[in-house]
């Protein structure tokens, strides 16, 4: 069988999703342009998962990032997209390098709870910021795009061709990584760290470099998530916003980079229209979905692609 | 006596009220074949644990190399060159055999494990079934490692543990879990390629024929303490080791 490079589907996925540019109604670009913004701090986390840990405070970086896009913006005059996105992304990293050495000696219900304490700090400390507008938040203006300062349905459509670019570019380093020889030792720390400290591989480090390829997804998820909404609020950091990371990250499995974003698109479409017929009870709608998921795909969605079978955890 | 590769100085080790390493000292020459025997809580293991870095000692020393290498993590002390294999083989389950030595190559490759490096390039590929074949168990690269052999998952971990510069090999219980008949061409293979390479290999074991058969040197283990260090025929037919240890005249 042929067998593609990376480089080709990672071409063919920019011209599926560029093409929801010319398809995609307005509406449903938005939601399309959300979910691949939430879909990168999935893929932070499910880089996570490769190693056999799962991030309940992914908000954090989801957060951080889109307040210190905000921030720039509405402080600094900063309204560049690219610049902004560099901006959160550093600032990110920063925080990740940080928190990435401490939290990676952690494992299972440990790291998990210690990650949500985080972002849980930063939900609680925004909140009682009123110079930065407290519990309801700030408002971020329209990008700019190297100078282009478009309006109504361009903005949206380069808006949308901007997420679609770095989820292309982000998802194929991605799977480049996991791939790599450092993904496969990862994946081994996830079956047996005995074993792979014994072959002389420091395995906080492997956690740790998860941790922070993580708070760099997420910050660049947050910074786009906050220029599509216009708007930002410390709900970014809540635990509920991290359970749904979470929640994708499953659906997806850790086996395939494209289920990410399909799971991310699926959760969007599954809430939206829940929410639409069954106003009342759409979060049962999506409790009963991703209870089908893991009974019938243990592995996620990606292990319906992949020749590697896996278990969701 | 020459100055051994590894040089064990007064090494004590105590868990609360138990014993389990008392004033050991041994000298191992480069390139001999040394087995540990003794009943179970003797040591042995306990010794195993200690030279490769996964217990530290409360006193003594470790020499190897020229520095002491006592409380060192395993991670750094397999960098030295100290490798060890386990009594429960440790592998990667959800892996394939040959990704499991891919993991090994990746990490004692002769760079740093890459981001951008495909973990199966044709090279690491090519390294990776060359020490399977030495191990007899290419056959068996594509399948998960719940569906091997105890054999051939012991032969893949004492494969993995050879993986990069080894120059000493702490084998535990190499042929523990698996079938009698298997074991002495397992032991076969696994000294072969050792010697071939010019490891200095330390064995724990409980059978006393592969004990006779493949070491050069014997240490028994009672109590915490080394009460035998000599060759498989003396220590062997020793009264106190026959007390203690092998339970049976020569």
């Amino acid at each position: 069988m042929m067998r593609f490079s990376v480089f080709t589907y990672a071409a063919i996925g920019f011209a599926v999703l560029a093409a929801g540019a010319i398809v995609l109604p307005d509406w449903a670009m938005f939601l399309f342009a959300m979910a691949l913004a939430k879909g990168l701090v999935c893929l932070g986390i499910v880089g996570m998962m490769r190693g056999g840990v799962v991030s309940f405070g992914q908000g954090l970086y989801y957060c951080l990032g889109a307040y210190t896009a905000t921030l720039a913006a509405n402080f600094l005059g900063v309204s560049d997209i690219f610049l902004l996105t560099l901006l959160s992304a550093a600032v990110c990293l920063l925080v990740g390098l940080v928190f990435g050495p401490l939290l990676s000696s952690y494992r299972g219900i440990f790291f998990a709870m210690l990650s949500l304490a985080l972002s849980m700090v930063l939900y609680g400390s925004l909140s009682k910021m009123s110079f930065i507008g407290g519990t309801d938040g700030l408002n971020i203006g329209a990008p700019t795009f190297l100078g282009w300062a478009p309006e109504g349905r361009p903005l949206q459509t380069a808006l949308y061709l901007y997420v679609v670019a770095i989820v292309v570019i982000s998802g194929t380093l991605m799977r480049i990584y996991f791939d790599s020889e450092q993904g496969l030792i990862t994946l081994a720390t996830r079956d047996n760290e005995l074993r792979v400290e014994y072959l002389g591989a420091s395995v906080r480090n492997i956690m740790a470099y998860n941790y922070v390829f993580g708070a760099l997804l997420g910050g660049i998820g947050g910074t786009i998530a906050a220029v599509a909404l216009g708007h930002v609020d410390p709900e970014f950091a809540f635990w509920t916003t991290s359970g749904e990371f979470v929640f994708v990250a499953i659906l997806a499995g850790y086996l395939s980079v494209p289920s990410v974003f399909v799971a991310a698109i699926i959760l969007e479409m599954v809430r939206s229209f829940s929410n639409l017929y069954f106003p009342n009870t759409w979060q049962l709608a999506l409790g009963i979905f991703l209870l089908i998921v893991i009974v019938a795909l243990p592995g996620g969605l990606g292990s319906l692609v992949s020749r590697r079978k896996g278990d969701p955890t | 006596m020459s100055k051994g590769v590894l040089e064990v100085h007064g090494v004590q080790k105590t868990f609360g009220a138990v014993t389990a390493a008392k004033d050991i000292s041994v000298s191992v020459p480069q390139g001999s074949i040394y087995s540990l025997i003794g009943s179970n809580g003797a040591g042995k293991t306990t010794f195993v644990n200690m030279v490769t870095g996964y217990i530290k000692p409360d006193a003594g020393t470790i020499n190897f190399g020229g520095r002491n290498i006592a409380g060192l993590p395993p991670r750094q002390i397999t960098r030295l060159g100290i490798h060890r294999s386990f009594q429960i083989a440790q592998l990667c389950n959800e892996l394939s055999v040959e990704e499991n030595m891919l993991v090994a190559g990746s990490i004692h490759g002769k760079s740093r494990p890459s981001f951008l490096r495909r973990s199966d390039d044709p090279q690491a590929r090519e390294r990776a079934m060359a020490t399977l074949e030495q191990f007899n168990i290419a056959e068996h690269r594509h399948r998960l490692i719940p569906e091997l052999s105890g054999g051939v998952k012991k032969l893949l971990d004492i494969a993995m543990a050879m993986a990069g510069e080894t120059q000493i090999m702490l084998l535990d219980e190499p042929t523990s879990g698996v079938a009698a008949d298997e074991k002495f061409p397992i032991m076969d293979l696994v000294i072969n390629a050792l010697r071939d390479e010019g490891v200095t290999v330390i064995f724990v074991e409980h059978d006393m024929d592969i004990v006779n058969r493949y070491s050069e040197r014997v240490l028994a283990f009672y109590d915490g303490q080394i009460i035998a260090d000599d060759t498989p025929d003396l220590v062997l037919s020793d009264t106190e080791v026959q007390r203690y240890v092998t339970g049976a005249p020569a």
